[in-house]
């Protein structure tokens, strides 16, 4: 039986706020247990919350960046539920009029293919705190430092037919909020978590099967095995007879495997109602284009900006927007009075290459975009050679100072004089009698050797083009 | 001392007759002496009174002339109070002391309220007897086999029995107004969102309000100056213009419109009650007001809309007690189930339990439409019902409670005859109103309220309104025997 997977995407963002979407406290990662909660955070009898406005503009970017209809009106509900790392007993969420309506994200697949994935909202909540099982004695920890820190919610359509087209949504959700500056993405610190829902049916049949929800899944790597490891298991149950039973399971990443949590049975009723702590949340037309003013260029336009501005080819373009440092990186790079192409290929691969090697991001690069396009331009204007551009490089990355300090110091500037490179030609010439006649006699191959001789005689510091010119010249006449 | 009220007060304090801390002295004496008759406290703080109160007499002589400076006060035990057990009269806040001081506990002491205590209620507010607290019943001064009403039974009964000067009360479906009238003083509730709710305990959170309990309506207008005012703490706090409530507490009644909503003087109101109130209207009129009969068409939908709404949002406020963080928690739990529901048994009564079960009942998969959806609609007809009734009238009026102060014990076996004495009160809270309710000719030696009720923000036309009554009549200065 041929079977066709189907998948859909829940995200949470957690929003890069500076306080808690509903109180003061800081949402900053990694401070000592409980010492980011506030009376509120904590659900102390009396206490109310406050909604965090800076989570709503960000919420809105988000929608507008992906099309989606956004509702005069958003209502925050009451999820209700009891855990001992969820103060009040209930969470803040949204259910109806979600403050972002349905939408649509165009994903890029592998053969350049292009495919329109649906999102059917996305909305504003608070995050639980943190249960710790580990060292308290058969007893449980409780860290409420992550309590009421901002998510954004973002729920796909079923639309994804593939374990690639799920992870492409997913990489391109993390790239678009993350350029937004909504998020940090930081899926590690759990900033960025991706539960996804799977099913299959018979390829062919338009209703959709019984799905599986997977939770924990912390990278795109354990995105994909998880999904895997999924489809796998739910395609053998069915051949085997099996069926496939509606339930929460836990991708276990050590085991890669995932495992039944709960099943649709023991699922909380969780009695969503309105809350009445805090007021509908009106958006305004200019609220809308608050936000809209407020939009960063987004990476498809800025993709589409750079093969049409900078005359880069699409691969590039796509590369070099993956993210918005490197996008940055590279216009400021060109700014500096670099060719684009140049810079394009240096960011990617030299800069990139080194940055890698460092376990270095973008962000803390020893080699600033000004300093780059520096370097560039004394790649275009002849003063060195590409080979030695590579050796100003790593200077400049040592902090030996910019590309004309290095050049000078180092005396790396590219021998163009015809006449000083000639007399160097003609001692190569003289020495080697026996290369110049195999070459008379038709082994052209042996320019690279000459070359390579005059070059290193001057230290790479010859203009290649020069060398060549002269060399062939004298070898042929 | 204890006979004057807070204007009178404040105008010896300020003359230098006496001193704060002598006022605060003579009201913990009473409540030494006094207090054991009616068990209106559940927390007495002597030492920090008398702190404030001497904090108070330097004021006064550095000439502050604010009309709360060094007046004794109590506070319902619903009110987070820095430093001081808040039960909100249950077993489950027994051991908690808060952190943090409620928005209105903050405003009264800047304005320099000296706060004696804090006030015994039904537990978690939800009653109309003062018979659910866990500190036991409160009796009502007027005659001590009787209620005092609920939920801010304690505060009533003790500004009743000059225990204080003024307490503050919370009303969710007439914990202010149905206390005052069994008690006998003077209770406001303010429109919904006039006083912050931040540091009140929540019971049904669109629908709770406070203010002030008081003898006179002049005192309620003192207090409730320094208690309302946008708060950022509550995004559901009225961000209005506050005006000046003295300042229009003598305006002429002359062509006041007084709709009597013919729903509130039907079956089941006690006849000698309804005279009461009648003889009252007389009064008005006397004053120059015109009066008619309008209709509240929806008045039977409040109570049965009331409790599907409170307890529902009841059912999710209380889950937050869970033995976890503060409270009451159960003795070696072995499993987090095991912690849940003994902590939460052990810590709550039953009609916090029966209406947590009510609450959860209606938001329940599959009965929310039925249950929830459906009392949100019913409550937007009772809306519309004042809505009306304000285009005709400025205020309406009736009986506060059907009956007087009924005998302890009398209805506890009863709940929906119980729920039934807050008919004239419910609709209010529902509607988001502001209602105040005063006292007027007794029956039978027990105190009787009439009610009024205002439009939106319309606080001041209500005192104004009642202001104008205590002019002429001398109700609010009757004292129960024995505690004159």
């Amino acid at each position: 039986m041929q079977w066709e997977t189907v998948i859909g995407l829940e995200v949470h963002a957690q929003l890069a706020t500076k306080s808690k979407i509903f109180s003061g406290a800081s949402i900053a990662y990694g401070a000592e247990p409980n010492t980011q909660a506030c009376i509120v955070d904590l659900g102390f009898p009396g206490v109310l919350p406050v909604l965090n406005e800076e989570a709503v503009n960000m919420a809105l970017k988000f929608g507008l960046a992906v099309n989606a209809e956004i509702g005069e009106r958003s209502i925050f509900a009451r999820k209700n539920y009891f855990y001992p790392d969820l103060p009040k007993g209930y969470q803040i969420s949204q259910f109806e009029l979600p403050i972002v309506g349905k939408g649509a994200l165009t994903i890029d697949l592998d053969d350049g293919v292009q495919k329109v994935i649906g999102i059917t909202r996305a909305h504003l909540e608070e995050d639980a705190g943190k249960s710790l099982h580990e060292d308290f004695h058969g007893m449980t920890g409780i860290d409420l430092n992550r309590a009421g820190t901002p998510l954004l919610e973002i729920v796909s359509e079923p639309d994804m037919r593939s374990i690639k087209e799920a992870a492409a949504y997913a990489r391109k959700i993390h790239q678009l909020v993350v350029y937004l500056g909504i998020c940090d993405g930081n899926m590690q610190e759990g900033s960025f978590r991706v539960d996804a829902n799977l099913s299959i049916r018979p390829m062919g049949q338009e209703a959709l099967g019984t799905r599986t929800e997977l939770k924990n899944i912390n990278s795109f790597r354990f995105l994909e095995r998880a999904l895997n490891y999924e489809l796998e298991r739910q395609i053998d149950l069915v051949e085997n007879g099996g069926q496939v039973v509606q339930e929460t399971r836990l991708y276990d990443a050590d085991r890669d495997e995932t495992r039944s949590m709960r099943s649709k049975e023991e699922a909380n009723d969780y009695r969503y109602f309105p809350d009445p702590d805090l007021l509908p949340v009106e958006i305004d037309p200019e609220r809308l284009d608050a936000a809209r003013q407020d939009m960063p260029e987004l990476p498809d336009q800025k993709r589409a900006r750079f093969e049409s501005d900078y005359n880069l080819s699409a691969d590039d373009a796509g590369k070099l927007t993956q993210s918005r440092p490197q996008a940055d990186y590279f216009e400021a790079t060109v700014e500096a009075g670099a060719d684009p192409k140049m810079v394009a290929n240096w960011v990617m691969v030299e800069l990139g290459g080194a940055l890698n090697k460092a376990g270095l991001e973008l962000n803390n690069s020893p080699v600033l975009p000004t300093q780059l396009g520096g370097l560039l331009k004394r790649i275009a204007d002849n003063t060195i050679s590409g080979k030695i551009a590579k050796q100003v490089f790593e200077a400049i990355w040592n902090g030996e100072g910019d590309a004309d300090s290095v050049i000078e110091a180092r005396g790396l500037k590219q021998i163009t004089d015809s006449g000083a490179i000639e007399a160097i030609i003609d001692e190569v010439i003289a020495n080697n009698p026996k290369q110049v006649e195999q070459f008379r006699a038709g082994k052209e191959k042996l320019l690279g050797f000459f070359v390579g001789q005059v070059m290193k005689a001057t230290q790479g510091k010859a203009s290649p083009g020069e060398v060549n010119k002269i060399l062939l010249g004298k070898l042929k006449g | 001392m204890h006979k004057k009220t807070i204007a009178e007060l404040g105008a010896g304090l300020r003359a230098g007759e006496f001193s704060s801390v002598e006022l605060t002295h003579h009201f913990l004496q009473r409540i030494e002496r006094l207090e054991g008759n009616l068990n209106s406290l559940v927390t007495v703080t002597p030492e920090s009174a008398l702190m404030a109160a001497e904090a108070a007499d330097q004021q006064i002589k550095s000439g502050n002339a604010d009309p709360l400076m060094g007046i004794p006060i109590l506070q319902k035990d619903i009110f987070c109070t820095r430093g001081v057990k808040t039960s909100c009269g249950s077993r489950m806040l027994d051991n908690f002391i808060s952190p943090y001081d409620a928005t209105v506990t903050e405003r009264l002491m800047q304005a320099g309220a000296v706060s004696l205590g804090k006030a015994n209620m039904d537990e978690f507010a939800m009653g109309s007897s003062n018979e659910t607290s866990y500190y036991g019943p409160v009796k009502n001064p007027w005659d001590t086999a009787r209620v005092p009403g609920g939920s801010s039974g304690g505060s009533a009964a003790a500004v009743a029995a000059r225990l204080a000067v003024a307490a503050t009360g919370t009303d969710t479906g007439g914990s202010i107004r149905q206390p005052a009238a069994l008690c006998g003083i003077t209770g406001l509730k303010p429109t919904y969102g006039r006083v912050s709710r931040f540091g009140m305990i929540a019971f049904a959170s669109s629908l709770d309000q406070a203010g002030p309990m008081t003898h006179s309506a002049e005192d309620a207008a003192l207090m409730l100056q320094a208690m309302v005012g946008f708060d950022p703490k509550d995004s559901t706090s009225a961000d209005e213009p506050v005006p000046d409530y003295i300042a229009s507490l003598d305006d002429s009644l002359q062509g006041l419109r007084i709709g009597l909503p013919k729903e509130y003087f039907g079956e089941g109101l006690d006849p000698a009650v309804s005279d009461s109130v009648e003889s009252a209207i007389e009064v008005y009129r006397q004053l120059g007001a015109e009066v008619m009969e309008i209709s509240l068409p929806n008045t039977g939908l409040a109570v049965p809309t009331y409790y599907v709404v409170a307890p529902a949002e009841c059912s999710s406020n209380l889950s937050r007690f869970d033995g976890v963080r503060f409270g009451c928690r159960c003795e070696n739990p072995h499993d987090l189930e095991d912690l849940y529901k003994r902590s939460r048994g052990e810590g709550f009564g039953p009609e916090v339990k029966r209406r947590i079960m009510i609450g959860t009942y209606a938001l329940s998969a599959g009965y929310y439409d039925a249950y929830y959806l459906k009392a949100q609609k019913t409550r937007h007809l009772i809306s519309d019902d004042f809505r009306n009734a304000f285009e005709k009238v400025d205020v309406i009026m009736g009986p506060t409670t059907p009956t007087t102060a009924f005998g302890l014990g009398e209805k506890m076996d009863d709940p929906v005859t119980m729920y039934l004495n807050d008919i004239y009160t419910i609709a209010t809270n529902l509607a988001g109103l502001p209602g105040i309710s005063l006292p007027v000719a007794p029956v039978n030696g027990l105190p009787v309220g009439l009610q009024i009720i205002g439009n939106y923000f319309a606080e001041a036309k209500l005192l104004n309104v009642a202001h104008r009554f205590q002019r002429e009549s001398e109700w609010h200065r009757q004292m129960p025997i024995g505690f004159d």
